[in-house]
């Protein structure tokens, strides 16, 4: 990074020198808890870690709709129907705050949507599941909504600021999410056999991927240390999964089902619940792109952002024939 | 590769008698869109009454980088705070 320096008169050791200082003063203010605005000077590598990560997370949130979308026109009543509405809505509103959040690093809109569409920017594993039943969209909500709280609240603590101020905003709507997603599985538990074993179904076959979500365990993980040095990470992976166990087993017993884990078992001593081990071999297929449903999505990303053309550039000739400003918004 | 719309800074008043506080940006093809998209982004949950939106191009914000000589004066003129001065128990209405 900043090889241009290095051709200035002075050579490599000053433009280095310089280097090493400004980010020994970098590491200063977020060790003492500052935040760092967009037009603060940060390191490259700071930078594109952030790019990275937010973006992959706006476009979790953007293809997150496709699978709970999948069942709207089916929810078994109109309560249900218009919650799922303004979750899937508030998903889409997600994924725009994050997407501004990131643009603020200097990335353009077009850029990352176009990272998306073209495969290169990744998407959390989850969103490649299908949604079979409609006990799936009340797995959802509790398990991969919960899982997503337990990693966002410390992400309202992150060390820059517009992504901080997104998460809080996100983290406020989220809790709806997984509460109405607890409740759906609460219904059908206490209803017919047949509307138990559908809820018993889902959790088999969210429990794990939702494990997954969390990301490599530790020992695997490329980015952590550096992550948690600058303060966008603040748990590691394996700990915020080891929250998520914790409260979300006792949650699963409530309800009278069964976590498909055969090994898990309560350590009385570390005060944890201590589960069998992920089949990390899974995680990695999906990330690849061969889960069940990478292609469809993807396919539904272009199909809408085609769909979408015309009407892009109605409003763009539109605005260009009508440039006079809208006073009247203006004097608020 | 299609150009993005205008970006614009948004900005919500919660209620009335509160001022107007930037909440984020977006993206709109006019200064009317972006009203729209900043009611369906912005207050999906009564967070507002009013919306401005400003392009974001717009607006000129302070270095930075001059933080220290804009902000460090007021660090000594302590005497512009009330507590800075000492005034008996007994006097009251203060």
């Amino acid at each position: 990074m900043y090889t241009q320096a290095l051709d200035s008169p002075g050579g490599a050791a000053a433009a280095d020198a310089h280097e090493r200082e400004r980010l020994e003063r970098f590491q200063e203010r977020i060790d003492r808890d500052e935040k760092i605005e967009p037009k603060d000077w940060m390191p490259e590598a700071y930078r594109q870690t952030l790019i990275r990560q937010i973006a992959q997370h706006a476009h979790s949130e953007v293809v997150g709709m496709l699978p709970e979308g999948n069942w709207i026109t089916r929810a078994p009543s109109l309560r249900r129907k218009v919650v799922l509405i303004a979750k899937v809505q508030d998903e889409g509103g997600h994924g725009m705050y994050l997407y501004s959040a990131a643009e603020t690093l200097g990335v353009s809109r077009g850029e990352l949507i176009e990272q998306l569409l073209s495969g290169r920017a990744k998407y959390s594993s989850i969103f490649n599941y299908p949604t079979l039943t409609w006990a799936d969209i009340g797995a959802i909500g509790w398990l991969v909504d919960g899982a997503a709280i337990m990693n966002q609240i410390p992400l309202c603590r992150c060390s820059y600021g517009p992504y901080a101020r997104a998460m809080v905003r996100i983290c406020k709507e989220e809790s709806f999410h997984q509460r109405q997603g607890y409740e759906i599985m609460l219904t059908l538990s206490r209803g017919s056999a047949a509307q138990r074993a559908m809820a018993q179904d889902a959790l088999d076959r969210w429990w794990w991927p939702s494990l997954m979500m969390f990301g490599p365990s530790d020992a695997h993980s490329v980015h952590t240390a550096q992550s948690m040095r600058w303060k966008i990470k603040r748990f590691s992976n394996d700990e915020l999964r080891q929250k998520f166990i914790d409260v979300t087993v006792p949650q699963a017993e409530f309800l009278g089902l069964a976590v498909p884990d055969p090994d898990l078992r309560w350590d009385e001593s570390a005060q944890h619940y201590v589960p069998g081990p992920i089949d990390w071999s899974e995680f990695h297929a999906v990330l690849k792109g061969e889960g069940p449903c990478n292609r469809e999505r993807l396919e539904a990303r272009h199909a809408a952002h085609e769909a979408g053309r015309w009407v892009r550039e109605a409003a763009a000739a539109f605005a260009e024939k009508h440039q006079e400003p809208l006073r009247a918004a203006q004097a608020g | 590769m299609n150009e993005d719309w205008v970006l614009y800074e948004v900005f919500i008043r919660s209620r009335s008698g509160l001022e107007h506080k930037h909440v984020g940006s977006l993206h709109a093809a006019d200064a009317r869109m972006a009203i729209e998209h900043a009611r369906d982004t912005y207050t999906r949950r009564q967070e507002g009454v009013s919306i401005w939106v400003v392009r974001s191009s717009d607006i000129v914000a302070s270095d930075p980088a001059e933080a220290e000589e804009l902000f460090e004066p007021a660090r000594d003129k302590v005497y512009r705070h009330p507590t800075f001065y000492a005034i008996p128990e007994d006097v009251k209405n203060i």
